[in-house]
């Protein structure tokens, strides 16, 4: 498979979870482990463009596949402009479920593009912040998809 | 969570799937996976092999036509939720799909494996009995009514693999459910239809298998309105009862969830 951009070749057990085997073997940690129940959404990939839960995908599955974690999305030393709007919205408290969170609002940006509040709630049903950040982290998905929609931000 | 050890296979096309099947006693087929590996995490499913049905291109698609929709049984839940063909003909269908889980797990999740298991809470098994589906398989087309035989149970058998599900288009549908806030299965969901044979009624979540209220589709096929069934109520025996919900709390949701059904089919 190919993680973030580059050819990646490891003999792993047909059982690896997708999220070990980019946390253990790759040692690309910025992919969390929340619930392992695929309900919390810490672990959040894109695979060939699409968010899921690697939690609930072996890796094996992904064998050929491009696949894009959080450490894959700044580019040339500059931060996505979801995450930039991350930081300036203050969208995070502890900071555990926000690899998932930006994840999927990188998914819900490209799909949808401009959103309201209500559209970007109900998107986000399959991400669960356990310190209830949900206001900012809101702001911040609202902010990113208007300066991406603006063209103010280029996306990778 | 670690599974059990298995061996992965991908299947690159029906009959190789099937022999595949047949050549492994404990062998299990694996689509999107959002309800197997979970079990498997969980060591309450231990296959000695999967093999992957989700690449073959001809068990993916949508044909809208002829009175039907036909859904390939490794559509994801994703595609049929945004199908333009799908909302047309059966919006209620399309509903549906759209409210599975969370927009990660529709991008996995598909028809074929979500009505092979047949889990109690599952959507598509409701939509499935009240539209009268047809499940066809890689050996033959299963109605709808003889499909669905107990918890977790079909008329599937040993190596018979789900090709496709076909849905009559009805003249009214609707789908109401009231999800769990966390796992989104549905506590109880309720799909009414009203097609030219008559109406049909399935409740999903609220017992071990989704069935049919047959004096509700009495009631409805004199007034097809929800005053028609709103002294109306379901025992409680036989209901699910465990930490998110009491038998009698859900059978009470059955009579609401459907008044709410048919109120907006109507």
């Amino acid at each position: 498979m190919t993680v973030n951009g580059k050819p990646v070749s490891v003999d792993t057990e047909d059982r690896t979870l997708l999220v070990y085997f980019l946390r253990e073997n790759l040692r690309l940690t910025g992919t969390h482990i929340g619930c392992d129940t695929s309900q919390c959404g810490a672990c959040v990939v894109h695979v060939d463009g699409k968010a899921v839960k690697s939690c609930t995908m072996f890796a094996v599955q992904a064998q050929g596949a491009q696949v894009t974690t959080i450490e894959g999305l700044a580019k040339d030393g500059r931060l996505h402009p979801v995450q930039e709007a991350f930081r300036d919205n203050h969208g995070l408290q502890c900071g555990f479920c926000t690899p998932g969170m930006i994840m999927t609002a990188v998914d819900m940006i490209r799909r949808n593009g401009v959103m309201d509040r209500e559209t970007i709630r109900h998107e986000l049903e399959g991400n669960i912040c356990r310190c209830t950040g949900y206001v900012n982290i809101v702001s911040a998905i609202e902010d990113a998809a208007k300066r991406i929609a603006s063209g103010a931000e280029k996306v990778a | 969570m670690i599974t059990y050890p298995f061996r992965y296979r991908r299947a690159q096309s029906v009959s190789e799937a099937e022999a595949m099947l047949k050549a492994s006693s404990e062998a299990k087929l694996l689509s999107g996976g959002q309800t197997l590996i979970a079990a498997m995490k969980m060591r309450l499913a231990n296959p000695s092999e999967l093999i992957d049905i989700s690449g073959i291109k001809e068990l993916s698609y949508i044909r809208a036509g002829g009175g039907a929709v036909a859904i390939g049984a490794a559509t994801t839940h994703w595609d049929v939720a945004t199908s333009a063909d799908v909302k047309k003909a059966i919006p209620a269908l399309s509903h549906l799909a759209s409210l599975i889980g969370d927009p990660a797990v529709r991008y996995k999740g598909t028809i074929g494996g979500s009505v092979a298991n047949n889990d109690p809470a599952a959507d598509y098994p409701s939509a499935v009995l009240a539209l009268n589906a047809t499940i066809k398989t890689n050996r033959r087309s299963i109605k709808a009514d003889d499909f669905f035989t107990g918890m977790f149970a079909t008329a599937l058998e040993e190596s018979e693999i789900i090709t496709e599900v076909s849905f009559p288009v009805p003249e009214k549908a609707a789908y109401k459910k009231f999800p769990n806030p966390a796992s989104r299965y549905a506590m109880v969901g309720v799909f009414a239809a009203k097609t030219k044979d008559g109406v049909r009624v399935a409740v999903t979540g609220a017992a071990p298998c989704v069935f049919r209220v047959p004096a509700m589709e009495t009631a409805l096929g004199k007034n097809f309105s929800a005053d028609a069934i709103a002294g109306m109520t379901v025992g409680a025996d036989g209901m699910n009862s465990d930490i998110h919900g009491s038998a009698e709390y859900r059978a009470h949701l059955v009579t609401v969830m459907a008044k709410r059904a048919v109120a907006e089919a109507a």
